[in-house]
């Protein structure tokens, strides 16, 4: 989904740095709630891991490849503020270091693959959260979910900057379909990893997870007795 | 659990609570780093090299010539390519290694730099002692 230079016009481009500079802004301002002594590292690691699998290429038919965006991933793990932090540090370093993505585009990709997967994936996480009953258990599916249904929207939100500013003269509602389509695929894999990297967190320390505190809280007085 | 008349209890203490026998912090980031490694060093190479959903849609629908090089294109890590290192394998392996490392260190500063200081979380006072800080007098 990385969007390289020359796809959208520059008055679009502007736009889009614009609210990508502000969602950062606050960002840094909200992450602040998040973070603490324990959770600080756990942003770093997020983060690192974030760019790694951004490199895994998985195929989803017809000669097309997907990677995961991590927002929903990240939202889950550390909270959607500082997620949203986490991957843009990564589009930063992709775009000044890997020339992945555009560096006009920058603002653009930091809107589809942070802003939006990050806040999509956080806001259908706790929607899913307050209609589930409340066990640990569903956490790592509930955060699947919200990964799946991150990355159509973010190809959606890329269809309508493309039909306001695209450079090319495609028929915009073409464009929306075969993105859609395409990225209905690829959030599979996204619900995959990220569904398998939340559950693998949660069995071993789910007081690191932010999307499961309010549920740990409670089984602190559980007696557990766990191996060494 | 029997030897009670022990003067300092830190050990009795850690014997008392199982629950201190989880994963550490420690040994869950640890962890957590190998395989972002081992992800961006050595299983990168094995990653699809088709396009992704929005070039192949760009191509499709017939505007992937629009697409402009970034001008970071001759970057020594450009695509994910070591500069000068010819074979395929260590090329993408020492891009994607120092690219994890560069992000683990920005994105983990800029954290620690933002945090709050202190436990004032609520969960971080819970009577569950196994916190790190906790056990951390006994280490030194």
């Amino acid at each position: 989904m990385h969007v390289p230079d020359g796809f959208l016009d520059a008055p679009t481009s502007v736009a889009t740095g614009v609210v990508a500079a502000a969602a950062v802004g606050v960002a840094l301002r909200r992450a602040r709630t998040e973070l603490d002594d324990r959770t600080a590292p756990m942003a770093g690691l997020v983060a690192a891991f974030v760019f790694a699998a951004q490199m895994i290429n998985f195929p989803v038919g017809a000669g097309t490849s997907g990677h995961l965006m991590g927002g929903a991933l990240a939202a889950v793990l550390v909270g959607p503020w500082t997620g949203l932090l986490c991957v843009s540090v990564v589009l930063v370093v992709q775009a000044l270091f890997m020339a992945d993505g555009g560096i006009t585009a920058l603002g653009t990709n930091v809107v589809l693959i942070g802003v939006v997967t990050a806040l999509v994936g956080y806001v259908v996480f706790r929607a899913l959260q307050a209609v589930l009953p409340h066990r640990l258990g569903t956490v790592a599916p509930t955060a699947a979910v919200a990964a799946f249904v991150s990355v159509p929207v973010a190809a959606a939100v890329f269809s309508l900057l493309f039909a306001i500013g695209g450079t090319a003269p495609v028929d915009a509602g073409k464009v929306l379909t075969a993105m859609l389509g395409w990225h209905v695929l690829i959030g599979i894999g996204e619900a995959v990893v990220t569904g398998l990297v939340v559950g693998a967190v949660v069995a071993v320390r789910p007081d690191l997870v932010r999307g499961a505190r309010p549920l740990v809280a409670a089984r602190e007085l559980e007696i557990r007795t766990v191996a060494a | 659990m029997s030897t009670h008349t022990s003067g300092s209890g830190t050990t009795d203490d850690r014997a008392r609570q199982p629950v201190r026998r989880r994963v550490s912090t420690r040994a869950l980031l640890v962890a957590g780093l190998v395989v972002a490694l081992l992800v961006a060093g050595v299983a990168s190479y094995y990653a699809s090299s088709h396009p992704d959903g929005l070039e192949h849609v760009a191509g499709e629908t017939g505007f992937l010539d629009t697409a402009e090089d970034s001008p970071t294109a001759d970057s020594p890590f450009a695509d994910y390519a070591t500069k000068g290192v010819d074979d395929e394998r260590l090329s993408v392996g020492i891009a994607g290694v120092l690219g994890t490392l560069v992000v683990l260190v920005l994105t983990g500063g800029l954290a620690l730099a933002l945090r709050r200081r202190g436990p004032t979380d609520p969960t971080d006072q819970a009577p569950d002692t196994s916190d790190e800080r906790a056990s951390a007098p006994e280490r030194a």
